[in-house]
């Protein structure tokens, strides 16, 4: 027998659960930049297919995430904050993965050697990237909190904190990628011309990865505008 | 009168498997999807939820189900230009209950969101068109029932956004969430008791006997409200706390403290359910029973026996145990987006609001308001999703269930005629 019952109907599943599953895989993803760096100035060819792998397998995971709920949301559905808002939310977060992956690629792709000088820049420019990744990954967090405050009032307050601070330590990384690319010129003279280009590349696509990462926190606020 | 006299207890005993065979109905299904809210949020088990709905649904129909039954036997149609043939009266009730409940049948298992309530009036008044006249439908009460299927909804979803706001303004924004939830949880215990009773005995219950002045019945809901606090409080002093719960989902354990709660929301909502739908079942019924022990009198003076309420809440019960509770399961794990503080507003909203309308003598459909009910958390970015699809449907439902519960009753009318006139 059937149920007539329209409740369980209208009660569909949350989106902000798929929005936090997803940012969870996306932190996962991230998580591996630092460790894919490491193995790339140890020389660790293995240890850098693995962290590879790992990034291709949890941006795929993302991926499907994603596509699911942007299915699974048709236009009659009653929503706390704007459809068009959760569909972008969801696409920036994507964003940071696809960015993490094709840095993977690149390192797979191409024997990258990475010159010593550039390490101790480097390596503080690809922390603060984890960091900002971590903020996002924190006030996305708070979305089911959020949901249950109907996006406003007090507890609303801690995520906007998030959001600044996330919006502040991506600032630092623009200047630290510049630090890393001005030290990357100043060496170029010493390296082969095309690994140059590449290195370039490759500090963007860091930056990058941090840039998404704002992104996913600017789109959250359209959550909390009233 | 002859027809009457010679098939009397015949025709007690049709009304009597007809009425069980609805009300039956009314359990395995509406019944379920009132309780299965609570299963939902984690509040009750489905055993649990059995019990709460056995002795509340009796309540609710024995205390609180005269006046519904009331417009169902005699407030739709009236029956004077028939009373010197009081069998038609009762063809048409058999028929009226037997389309209703055939229509609900076909309805369960294709999945449609049809209501009881709308089924049994469309019926009645279907009968009525064709065995009486047009002019004996009491056009302007249909138009005040319909009315009430629209508005009571809309009331449905405005008390529950007003709860929402009440509980986030004076518990989830504050500085302290937790300890807000456990001092105020007993106020809004309080108000499930207060406002349930207030509304039952409200200017007494003449019935039972008990009559009461207004500022009486003020006393008793107030004292009743009280008790009712009092235990919740006690639930609440129960619920354990872990320090630590919080610290993936900040709100847990104010939802925790909700949980206990949903039990009094869920006695509510069977005692409403009692209260309104038992009605739809048993109204039919009343007339018949009333028709024949009279000698075939269709205007009906006698008040309504206590053994029909309870016959009713018997047939709702059983439909309960046999089948709701497979309805109940399915709805618990479908529903689990309402939480405890989302399901608390719901439904003492709707179950303030189907009291209400029992207490005018409204047939309303208790899942139609707790549908708005939800939709009033919904509105108030209380919950994640709401399908809006599911009040097309609704509407949809209306539409075709009216016309096709008066064809169906139509058709048995003129088969019982023709088996027994």
């Amino acid at each position: 027998m059937k149920t007539t019952n329209p409740l369980a109907r209208l009660l569909r599943r949350s989106p902000f659960e798929p929005l936090q599953e997803h940012i969870r895989l996306v932190a996962l993803c991230t998580a591996e930049l630092p460790i894919l760096f490491e193995a790339l100035h140890e020389g660790d060819r293995i240890k850098l297919e693995e962290a590879a792998d790992r990034v291709d397998r949890l941006e795929s995971k993302a991926d499907k995430i994603k596509n699911d709920l942007r299915y699974h949301m048709p236009k009659t559905l009653l929503l706390p904050v704007a459809r068009r808002d959760i569909l972008t939310l969801i696409s920036r977060q994507d964003g940071m993965a696809d960015t993490v992956e094709d840095i993977a690629k690149l390192l797979t792709l191409r024997e990258m050697e990475l010159p010593e000088a550039l390490w101790p820049e480097l390596s503080v420019l690809i922390s603060r990237v984890g960091d900002t990744c971590e903020h996002a990954f924190q006030a996305i967090e708070t979305l089911d909190e959020l949901l249950e405050v109907g996006f406003r009032g007090r507890y609303s307050k801690k995520t906007r904190k998030r959001v600044t601070k996330l919006k502040a330590t991506e600032a630092e990384t623009d200047h630290l990628s510049a630090e890393v690319a001005r030290r990357l010129f100043s060496i170029e003279k010493s390296l082969d011309p095309v690994s140059v280009i590449f290195w370039n590349d490759l500090i963007k696509l860091i930056a990058e990865v941090a840039n998404r990462a704002e992104n996913v926190g600017d789109t959250l606020m359209l959550f909390l505008a009233r | 009168m002859e027809i009457i006299a010679l098939y009397g207890t015949a025709f007690i005993a049709l009304a009597m498997i007809f009425g069980l065979y609805m009300t039956w109905g009314v359990g395995a299904n509406d019944l379920a999807n009132a309780m299965g809210t609570s299963v939902g949020a984690g509040a009750l088990t489905i055993r649990q939820a059995i019990v709460i709905a056995i002795i509340f649904e009796f309540g609710g129909a024995v205390i609180a189900g005269g006046h519904v039954t009331k417009t169902i036997r005699k407030g739709i149609i009236d029956p004077t230009p028939i009373i010197d043939q009081p069998e038609i009266l009762v063809f048409g009730m058999l028929a009226a209950l037997l389309a209703a409940g055939v229509w609900l049948m076909i309805a369960s298992t294709k999945g449609w969101p049809v209501s009881t309530t709308h089924s049994i009036v469309g019926a009645v008044v279907g009968f009525a068109i064709v065995g009486i006249g047009v002019d004996s439908v009491n056009w302007a009460k249909i138009s005040k029932i319909v009315a009430s299927w629209l508005i009571s909804p809309l009331i449905g979803g405005v008390i529950s956004f007003g709860l929402m706001i009440s509980i986030r303004k004076l518990i989830l924004n504050t500085k302290t969430p937790l300890k807000n939830a456990i001092k105020y949880s007993p106020a809004y215990v309080f108000l499930v008791g207060f406002v349930i009773s207030l509304v039952t005995m409200f200017k007494g219950l003449k019935h039972l006997n008990l009559e009461l002045t207004p500022l009486m019945s003020l006393a008793v809901s107030l004292a009743f409200g009280l008790l009712v606090a009092f235990a919740g409080w006690l639930m609440v002093r129960r619920v354990r706390i872990e320090e630590d719960e919080d610290a993936d989902f900040h709100f847990a354990s104010v939802e925790k403290v909700f949980t206990p709660m949903m039990i009094f929301t869920a006695c509510s909502m069977a005692f409403a359910h009692g209260s309104n739908d038992v009605a739809n079942g048993i109204g039919p019924l009343a007339a018949v029973v009333s028709i024949v022990t009279s000698g075939g009198e269709v205007a009906q003076s006698s008040e309504l026996p206590i053994w029909i309420l309870v016959l009713g809440g018997a047939g709702i019960v059983t439909g309960l145990v046999t089948l709701g509770y497979r309805v109940m399961r399915t709805i618990g794990k479908r529903i689990t987006e309402l939480t405890p503080t989302r399901g608390f507003c719901a439904e003492l909203a709707a179950a303030s609001t189907v009291v209400l309308a029992s207490r005018t003598g409204l047939p309303v459909s208790t899942t139609h308001i707790l549908v708005g009910a939800v939709m009033g958390v919904g509105l108030a970015r209380g919950v994640g999703a709401l399908d809006l699809q599911v009040i097309r449907n609704i509407i949809l439902s209306w539409i075709v269930t009216l016309p096709v519960g008066a064809v169906l009753a139509a058709f048995f009318f003129f088969t019982l005629k023709g088996i027994f006139g």
